[in-house]
């Protein structure tokens, strides 16, 4: 289609032309435009208009005024956040928390998909990859259901305690214990999900890259180093450019959200759940959007570093 | 020389070394379904066994003092069924909707013939890694009138970029002269859309209509945020009224047996708000996974 018109524009001489350049695209494309419009104007109302709404971290916003406040108050909000404890707690808690998951669960996930991909039975690895997956299929608010009943005083995990001879534990009530929680659940939930676009990527190497490797006298182990990790280097190096683009991001928020107490707020309370009780909770829009506005800044420059950074080490990146 | 004797060597020793490693392989695979899968049978058992046994705490894969009573009175007693009942239309609806606005945003995403496409992709893609935060969302909702409305619910996870972004990418391998032979047998661009690029969609669009289903299903926190009338609540958001008000052990009254008797029906709703989808996901594993392996990660 492209080419088309180009071979055209240089036959139909002058003025009048350029100007039918556009209507002509319209004519021929004016459906494919009318398609996407009711979707256009979601994401301008849906999605810019709240990108814009941030502009209450400036201005102050009262229950009932418009969407993007009533005057300016400057940096008002940030200074105040600035000064506030709870929030470097929060800040603190957020970052600890997304890092410990992460280098957790990126090499397990990894070695997870590696060692399935050596599974040469077809409907065994199949079955495997079903169960997998099922933690991810489920709600937030039952896999937060299923930690406490597992963890609670009269739960499996301390009547095997209890059993030992230890003492039950009161585990969701001791700060000590949340990240632990945190980061093995988020592994349970996390593992089968996130090995797929490894096993994808694995299921795209050339087979005769093996042969030549087991032609040239490589091992199992061998080819695996050489042939299949290469071979998923761009796979892991973008989810990695991914992960720790939203280091300081918000994904944990529904977890932490349903699993944290105010007995465990030293260790769980992050930026989400403490811009939700501050912001919705406690009615301080303008400081809790201020809070929000200055974590959405930080992922975005933690990505875009990340994204450098990716291009320059492994020549492929997000973007 | 010497290297190639090593190797053939080596190979000898290897596949006895393989073979230690597919059993310790096996072994590992077998551990991580056991993991995985007994917290799953954990709840079930729990929600077959009496009371009196999980207040002992003698309950763990094999249901103590079996009997379907709990489930009985759950479904009979009207509390938890029309919160179910919601659900099911809340994923209805919202599901189709999100799919049908999903599609006809990526499928002309997908024509690089579109010039604006050059200006609305990057925009789009933007939202992945910038947004109005939590405030900014809620304040909108609230001014435009929706809270408390069912709307609520549905419109902030309608269209979701990345998924948009996986079926632009499967719409991009659609054949062209399938869709030029439409337009030629007279049909316009979006009749080709839906009679010609569509019909040969199907593998991405059970894909994204589990991924939609699986998001409304277990939505609960848009119901939270907005929903404040108890009869429009979904089951999802029912089930954490009913998780947080069973172990909140501040109110005196709450004794120990009645609180047992809460663990109990928990686990049975947390069986029965699962199960639909646990039941489905298997069924449509094929095509998510080629689905997630067309997309990529890639923007």
């Amino acid at each position: 289609m492209a080419t088309k018109s180009t071979t055209i524009a240089p036959q139909s001489p002058g003025n009048q032309k350029v100007k039918t350049g556009v209507a002509k695209h319209l004519s021929e494309y004016w459906m494919l435009y009318l398609m996407m419009l009711i979707p256009l104007i979601y994401y301008i109302v849906f999605r810019y208009v709240p990108m814009l709404g941030n502009i209450i971290a400036f201005r102050r916003y009262r229950a009932g005024s418009s969407i993007f406040g009533d005057e300016w108050s400057g940096l008002k909000y940030f200074q105040q956040f600035i000064a506030d404890q709870n929030f470097w707690r929060a800040f603190r808690n957020t970052l600890l928390l997304n890092f410990k998951y992460l280098l957790v669960s990126f090499p397990i996930t990894l070695i997870f998909a590696l060692l399935l991909n050596e599974v040469r039975n077809v409907r065994w690895k199949k079955f495997v990859q079903t169960v997998s997956y099922l933690p991810h299929f489920i709600s937030m608010v039952i896999m937060a259901g299923m930690i406490r009943e597992l963890l609670s005083t009269s739960g499996p995990i301390n009547s095997l305690i209890v059993s030992l001879g230890g003492t039950a534990i009161n585990f969701m009530a001791l700060p000590e214990w949340f990240t632990t929680i945190f980061v093995v659940s988020g592994v349970w939930q996390g593992i089968g999900w996130g090995s797929i676009l490894y096993l994808a990527a694995m299921s795209g190497i050339n087979p005769e890259l093996y042969e030549a490797a087991s032609l040239d006298g490589a091992n199992k182990f061998q080819q695996c180093l050489h042939v299949t990790i290469p071979g998923i280097l761009p796979t892991v190096s973008t989810l990695l450019v991914l992960n720790i683009g939203s280091l300081c991001g918000s994904a944990a928020f529904e977890k932490v959200f349903l699993l944290y107490t105010s007995t465990t707020y030293e260790t769980a309370d992050i930026i989400a759940t403490y811009v939700y009780r501050m912001g919705i909770g406690s009615g301080n829009y303008s400081y809790a959007t201020a809070i929000s506005l200055f974590q959405g800044i930080i992922n975005l420059v933690l990505l875009t570093a990340a994204n450098q950074a990716s291009k320059k080490l492994t020549g492929s990146g997000l973007w | 020389m010497a290297k190639e004797k090593v190797t053939t060597g080596m190979k000898v020793k290897d596949s006895t070394g393989y073979k230690v490693f597919t059993v310790f392989n096996t072994i590992i695979m077998i551990l991580v379904c056991c993991a995985t899968l007994y917290p799953f049978l954990y709840l079930i058992a729990q929600s077959f066994s009496s009371e009196a046994a999980i207040v002992a705490g003698e309950v763990n894969l094999i249901p103590k003092g079996f009997n379907v009573q709990t489930y009985v009175s759950i479904i009979t007693d009207g509390k938890f069924i029309p919160y179910y009942w919601n659900t099911i239309v809340y994923t209805i609806i919202g599901t189709s909707c999100a799919l049908f606005f999903s599609a006809i945003l990526a499928y002309p995403l997908s024509k690089p013939e579109l010039t604006a496409n050059k200006v609305i992709s990057p925009l789009i893609i933007f939202t992945m890694y910038f947004a109005g935060g939590m405030i900014p969302n809620y304040v909108l909702m609230n001014s435009l009138g929706l809270n408390n409305t069912v709307a609520a619910f549905i419109l902030p996870g309608l269209i979701s970029t990345y998924y948009v972004i996986l079926m632009r990418s499967f719409f991009e391998t659609v054949p062209k002269e399938l869709e030029e032979a439409g337009e030629i047998d007279g049909m316009n661009k979006i009749g080709v859309f839906f009679r010609v690029a569509l019909p040969l969609s199907m593998p991405i669009m059970a894909t994204m209509a589990l991924f939609y289903l699986v998001q409304y299903w277990n939505d609960w926190f848009d119901a939270f945020l907005y929903l404040q009338d108890t009869s429009k609540w979904p089951v999802a958001y029912y089930l954490r009224q009913l998780i947080n008000s069973a172990t909140s052990t501040s109110d005196p009254s709450a004794i120990g047996d009645s609180m047992q008797i809460a663990a109990n029906i928990k686990s049975c709703a947390m069986v029965l708000t699962a199960a639909p989808i646990i039941c489905v996901y298997p069924f449509i594993q094929k095509y998510f996974v080629q689905g997630m392996m067309l997309g990529g990660v890639k923007g």
